[in-house]
């Protein structure tokens, strides 16, 4: 999923300082289960961006929506009504999210509330890590199903630097050495072999990226 | 005679190190150059090591070939995409520069500049094919190029790497390196000659020449730095006691790093010596090692 955060309360102020009615829009998908853009998360900056105004002496009238999900027009139209009795929306999607809501309101300020972070997994509760950067050229079937684009921080893709110290990466000793776990577990599945084949350059995608539907799940040859 | 002719020749190789300064500064480099001229096969010039900016590795070797020394140019991966790596190439073969050590580069948090763009669009391997194919006329993606370099491509081995894993890793990815046209290896500072010994048995099969590298040490506080912060270096603890109880600091480095020169002659194809701003006490290393 997509990991989001929110950001600093101080920034959000700011941006809606010239508002007095906005809507604040949450979002159904990645950012419920991250626990940064939910219904739960919409309604507690609702109550912190009333209170901050009412001492302000500057009280703003707020609105709380949430869609199923941001990214989708379909689900957009619903709230068309709430939208036009306010002069800004503030989503609280991702950053595709965001501007899901800008293509069908066209004449909204529509502003983020959150930091779009990266594309992972919870490793426990309320704790994520990045797992997948999109390259789109998926190299996980020779490597053990461990991620060196997303993994290694120089996202090296024929073994490691040799910057690692005691198993830990050279750019943050809070990660391990993305090459040794791949070493680790290929080991496990008796498959370091794959370790010896040679891995060609990455190929950057040329953006925006764009995929129609028939061709996502299509088999090609 | 250039470095590539001293390698075919089965001499005993002896390369040196030295690292720009930050700005256009270039007297204490080319002085410490012209110290060690004739001493040494040939000098690397490092490439914003620890991703510290400074004054470029190919205009200092530039300026190096024109005072008689072979340079070795050390590219990084680091801060250019495939474009640039390949330009850089072909200018730097143009100003006279024949030899390139191919690295992927620390990663800019490690330097003066955390919050630059990690480029890596190639690796090391990436870059010595890379190499390989300007050397053959073409560039990465096949296009014929209008007069071709001749480059002599080397690469870097860490064979201190501290777990399992980490040298196994490295024992493949050196044959991936030799595979993609490296023709000498320089490897992290060693300072265990037992260790270098097994590293040394481990790869016989790989037939590649390996100069074992060898960082001068200024003190015992500079020998517990590096074990903790400098991947694969590892400083016994004799070696810091000697440099702790030592009256002649200069003198006990010496004698550490012509002994370490020495161990070296019957293990590998020579030695590459970073003194890391003590370039004045190559000379004294050499002559006290015999070399």
């Amino acid at each position: 999923m997509i990991i989001a955060e929110l950001k600093p309360f101080q920034e959000i102020k700011d941006m809606l300082k010239d508002y007095r009615k906005i809507l604040i829009l949450g979002c159904g998908a990645c950012v419920t289960v991250c626990m940064s853009g939910g219904e739960k998360q919409v309604e507690l900056l609702a109550l912190a961006i009333r209170m901050a105004r009412k001492l302000e002496g500057n009280d703003i009238s707020v609105i709380e929506q949430t869609l199923l999900r941001q990214c989708d027009p379909g689900f957009i139209d619903r709230i068309k009504d709430e939208a036009s009795q306010v002069e800004a929306v503030l989503s609280m999607g991702c950053g595709a999210g965001v501007q899901g809501i800008v293509e069908k309101l066209d004449n909204m300020p529509v502003l983020p509330a959150l930091n779009t972070r990266f594309i992972g997994i919870a490793d426990r509760e309320g704790n994520f890590s990045e797992k997948c950067m999109a390259c789109g050229n998926c190299i996980l079937a020779k490597t053990g199903g461990i991620c060196p684009v997303s993994r290694c921080a120089k996202s090296l893709v024929n073994g490691p630097c040799g910057g690692a110290q005691g198993g830990l990466c050279e750019a943050s000793k809070d990660n391990p050495c993305v090459w040794q776990l791949i070493y680790a577990r290929l080991e496990k599945l008796n498959m370091l072999h794959l370790l010896k084949e040679m891995s060609n350059t990455r190929i950057w995608p040329v953006h925006p990226q764009k995929l129609a539907m028939e061709e996502a799940g299509s088999i090609k040859e | 005679m250039e470095f590539r002719e001293a390698l075919d020749s089965g001499k005993f190789l002896i390369t040196a190190e030295i690292g720009p300064a930050k700005g256009t500064e270039t007297a204490v480099i080319l002085e410490d150059a012209e110290l060690i001229k004739g001493k040494v096969d040939a000098i690397n010039v490092t490439d914003l090591q620890s991703s510290v900016m400074r004054l470029g590795s190919m205009a200092v070797c530039h300026l190096l070939k024109d005072r008689g020394i072979d340079p070795i140019l050390q590219m990084t991966c680091r801060d250019r995409n495939m474009l640039a790596l390949q330009s850089d190439l072909l200018s730097a073969w143009v100003l006279g520069v024949r030899n390139v050590l191919a690295l992927t580069g620390d990663h800019p948090t490690l330097g003066d500049h955390p919050q630059a763009m990690p480029v890596f669009d190639l690796d090391s391997v990436g870059l010595l094919k890379t190499i390989g194919r300007l050397n053959e006329g073409y560039d990465m993606v096949g296009n014929q190029l209008k007069g071709a370099p001749n480059f002599f491509p080397g690469a870097v081995v860490n064979p201190g790497a501290d777990t399992q894993a980490a040298l196994e890793l490295q024992l493949i990815k050196m044959e991936k390196k030799i595979e993609a046209g490296a023709k000498f290896f320089q490897t992290q500072g060693i300072y265990d000659l037992d260790l270098f010994e097994k590293f040394m048995k481990r790869i016989e099969g790989f037939k590649t020449t390996v100069m074992g590298g060898i960082i001068l040490l200024k003190s015992a506080g500079m020998a517990r730095f590096m074990n903790k912060n400098v991947a694969g270096v590892f400083v016994p603890e004799p070696l810091i006691k000697e440099m702790e109880t030592t009256k002649d600091k200069a003198k006990t480095s010496i004698e550490i790093a012509a002994r370490l020169v020495k161990g070296m002659k019957d293990l590998c194809q020579g030695v590459h010596i970073m003194a890391i701003g003590l370039e004045k006490r190559i000379p004294m290393v050499l002559e006290e090692a015999g070399l």
